[in-house]
């Protein structure tokens, strides 16, 4: 039965010749892939390398969470203005006010037939929440319940509470995309995790500071400076950016950020000191020339999340809506400034649950110490089993070399990525793929022992081995599944490569293996397998 | 050309005699452990209990590590570890978990670049928050319970419930002995540690199952024999094969912790623990374990028996 079908070898060899075609990127580089797209049409040149975990090229990894709270803050706030509306096109006054609480609002009318009138109208602000993917959900945003003696209670459901963060959430990725990369030459990746989560890895980059500067709210705003003598409800104080002093402005906005359409980065015509150009849309050209027409001599401020930029005076009305922002900034500083106009408002605002940075020299070290131990392990490997099973024991380098082409060329095309633990985990796999060698040789000498002929010792050692090795190895890649399943990060890739090796170690074993030993054998017929 | 021979031909070793000693051993080495981790506890990294953690490099040819020392006692940061880290140019600073939950540890690290970035440079920064620290901890013990149960379920269809249990048995042992081994040499206990421990879990039983299916082999083909004879016989014909496998995962596990970096030295140093620890567990507990489990010779099992194609004896 130590025969393979025609059909199955070739399969043997069209696997083995992908595993190694797959792998050429890898071991080659880039640069060997360009020369070869020279003479080869463009599709049959492998694309993908394996990819380099941050610990290894180096570069930052963070992770922003939306705060959940204050986006459920701003929607009771946005609330509390639609049922001011109702009550005041109804012309029903609540005694007490409209009561903000953590997740709705609250109001009493005690009047019944007020009552009767406005509990209608409030109910249709409430409205079916959907999402992207289910479509209708069949559930409403608002609950709006009759408390009875005249109370009655809006709250936002946890349907749309949910809905509203993913959407913020998904709106702010494309945000932080705009913002890490405006020239799209950087392939961070920007992937949203739970519900609230968006994981950034920006490969290359240097320190957190810059992917920090990201995660600002960028809520722009032009307000007066408020007149001495204002009333106090009216006005409030903000510090400005350099952090040196502090302005009172005033609580009304004039023009919002969102009314800019667009933001660069240029020299100011007097002293050519960095400034921001900006240009606002017909909406806010109006509000602008308005304000400034009647606020001729009089400050007013530019104020970003909070903080007073600059306020400068208005020397003239400015009514062609476009304007520029100065404020001691370096040509960097106006660019990221710039950048963070463009790119609008965060609708959530977010911040850092974890950081990993790994610096550019510590990356290299690592490659460099991983290659060598890789390297110096698998030469242990290499010499040990040539010691102890000589001829078959180079058969079974041979399958360990395929092994690694095979474990290579799966993560080039899973487009999984390779991590300092994942070396660990493939230089594990090569000790535990010579196991497998190891108990179909340890077998087959057994069976020898028993008295058996060279060819039924090598067919039964074979059948009997896998079982094992079957058995053996589901274990190992159970464990390593779950690790998959639970782990981050580099423990991620650690788990990859285990349970990529176990693959393509039993696919050897059962396989390649077993092909060379049985040409091996009827090539030279012998009496003994050299065990 | 002479091949090696590790393991001499017809080794006759009484490896279930030893049950007298290795049961003993366990226990208390179990023992220890247990006691150790409830004692002494865990050198528990931010991974699990939040906070931050920066290997800096001096500019310079060494790194000062008493300025380093006072300058960042001056953060007002708490305590700050301060420790030479492989070369004396590196050094690692531990800073705990800041009081004012997610939002106020990222200033740890502005705080430290503006005060260090201009004489040292920033090979790595981690930082972990307090509630991401406690899900890596619930996502770490899940992932080890996940692992334990699928296995044994594995286990538990694969088998006759003897060996399920005796290798439940065994892992448990290996399990409990690592955790032991973290606590009392005081390795850092992070996420790469739960990654040895599920790999020392699936290395231990990968053993383990290679020395039950040939138990079970045993079983099937000896009718008349004391099972402790057959014990012994199954272990001496596996042991070429334990003990050659073991020896490529340690050259391994070897030159990696030597050549490897910082980073996965610890790995290493608990994979050579666990290799060690999962093979003496296979052959000095799995196996004799079955004596009390009560298999017994000539009931034959029959289940899920490999196409066998003829060596009776």
């Amino acid at each position: 039965m130590f025969k393979q079908s025609t059909f199955k070898n070739v399969l043997i060899a069209l696997t083995l010749f992908l595993g190694t075609y797959f792998t050429l990127p890898t071991l080659l580089g880039q640069e060997a892939m360009k020369r070869m797209a020279t003479f080869l049409p463009a599709f049959l040149v492998p694309q993908n390398a394996v990819k380099l975990g941050l610990d290894l090229q180096g570069g930052v990894h963070v992770m922003v969470e939306a705060d959940r709270a204050g986006l459920a803050r701003d929607l009771v706030k946005q609330l509390q203005e639609d049922v001011r509306r109702v009550l005041r096109t109804e012309r029903v006054a609540p005694t007490g006010g409209i009561v903000a609480q953590t997740r709705g609002v609250s109001l009493r009318i005690p009047d019944a037939a007020q009552r009767a009138k406005v509990l209608p109208k409030l109910r249709e602000l409430a409205t079916p929440v959907t999402s992207a993917i289910l479509g209708n959900t069949g559930q409403l945003s608002l609950e709006i319940v009759d408390l009875g003696d005249g109370l009655i209670q809006l709250a936002l459901t946890d349907a749309e509470l949910n809905e509203r963060i993913k959407r913020a959430v998904e709106q702010s990725s494309d945000i932080f995309r705009k913002r890490i990369d405006p020239t799209g030459n950087k392939e961070p990746s920007i992937q949203r995790q739970g519900l609230d989560r968006i994981v950034i890895q920006v490969p290359g980059a240097k320190s957190s500071k810059e992917i920090l500067e990201v995660l600002k709210p960028g809520k722009l705003e032009f307000r007066m400076v408020a007149e001495p003598g204002a009333p106090a409800s009216e006005i409030e104080v903000m510090e400005a950016t350099d952090g040196q002093r502090s302005y009172t402005v005033e609580r009304r906005v004039m023009v919002h950020g969102e009314d800019l359409v667009s933001a660069d980065p240029g020299f100011s015509q007097q002293g050519g000191e960095p400034v921001v150009n900006f240009r606002f849309n017909v909406k806010g050209s109006q509000a602008f020339a308005k304000a400034t027409t009647e606020n001729v001599g009089k400050l007013f401020a530019i104020i970003l999340d909070h903080k007073v930029i600059s306020a400068p005076v208005i020397n003239t009305p400015i009514t062609q809506g476009q304007g520029y922002i100065s404020g001691r900034f370096t040509v960097e500083g106006a660019n990221q400034l710039a950048v963070l106009l463009r790119s609008g408002a965060l609708p959530a605002s977010f911040s850092l649950v974890e950081e990993r940075t790994v610096g550019p020299g510590l990356g290299n070290d690592s490659i460099a110490a991983a290659s060598l131990a890789s390297a110096v392990s698998a030469v242990a490997i290499v010499i040990f089993t040539l010691a102890t099973y000589g001829l078959l024991g180079l058969i079974a380098i041979v399958a360990l070399v395929a092994n690694l082409l095979l474990i290579f060329a799966s993560m080039s095309l899973l487009g999984s990525t390779l991590t300092l633990p994942g070396i660990a985990g493939i230089v594990l796999t090569m000790a535990m793929a010579v196991d497998s060698n190891v108990l179909i040789y340890e077998r087959i000498r057994e069976e020898q022992h028993a008295g058996r002929s060279a060819i039924s010792a090598l067919d039964s050692g074979f059948t009997r081995a896998l079982a094992t090795i079957l058995d053996a190895n589901i274990t190992t890649f159970l464990a390593g599944a779950i690790l998959f399943l639970v782990g981050t990060g580099a423990v991620k890739g650690f788990a990859v490569t285990l349970c990529i090796g176990i693959v393509t170690t039993i696919f050897t074993a059962f396989t390649l293996t077993r092909v060379i030993v049985a040409a091996w054998y009827r090539w030279f017929k012998p009496k003994v397998v050299p065990l | 050309m002479k091949l090696l021979r590790i393991v001499p031909d017809n080794t006759r070793f009484g490896f279930m005699r030893f049950r007298r000693v290795s049961f003993p051993f366990s226990a208390i080495g179990s023992i220890v452990a247990v006691v150790a981790f409830l004692w002494i506890g865990m050198n528990v990294g931010i991974d699990f209990k939040g906070g931050t953690v920066a290997e800096l490099q001096a500019k310079s040819e060494t790194a000062d590590l008493g300025a380093i020392r006072e300058a960042a006692g001056k953060l007002n940061l708490g305590d700050v570890e301060v420790q030479e880290y492989g070369t004396k140019r590196d050094v690692l600073l531990r800073v705990g978990l800041q009081p004012g939950g997610d939002k106020v540890q990222a200033d740890v690290v502005v705080k430290l670049r503006a005060t260090f970035e201009d004489k040292y440079d920033f090979r790595r920064v981690e930082v972990v928050g307090p509630r991401v620290s406690q899900e890596l901890v619930q996502n770490g013990t899940i992932g080890v319970l996940l692992a334990l149960l699928a296995i044994l379920i594995y286990l538990w269809l694969r088998y006759e419930w003897q060996f399920a249990v005796g290798a439940t048995i065994a892992t448990m042992h290996d399990l409990v002995l690592t955790i032991g081994f973290y606590s009392v040499t005081q390795l850092q206990f992070d996420q790469t540690s739960i990654a040895a421990i599920l790999t020392i879990i699936g290395y231990s039983l990968n053993d383990t199952v290679v020395v039950y299916d040939r138990v079970r082999e045993l079983l099937r083909k000896y009718k008349k024999i004391q099972l402790h004879d057959l014990l012994d016989l199954a272990m001496n014909s596996t042991l070429t094969r334990t003990v050659i496998t073991s020896v490529t995962t340690i050259l391994a596990l070897i030159f990696l912790g030597i050549f490897g970096g910082d980073a996965i030295r610890g790995f290493c140093l608990a994979m050579l623990f666990g290799v060690v620890i999962g093979t003496y567990s296979s052959i000095f507990i799995a196996a004799p374990i079955l004596i009390y489990l009560g298999v017994r010779v000539g009931e034959g099992a029959a289940s899920g028996a490999p196409k066998s194609n003829g060596t009776e004896a």
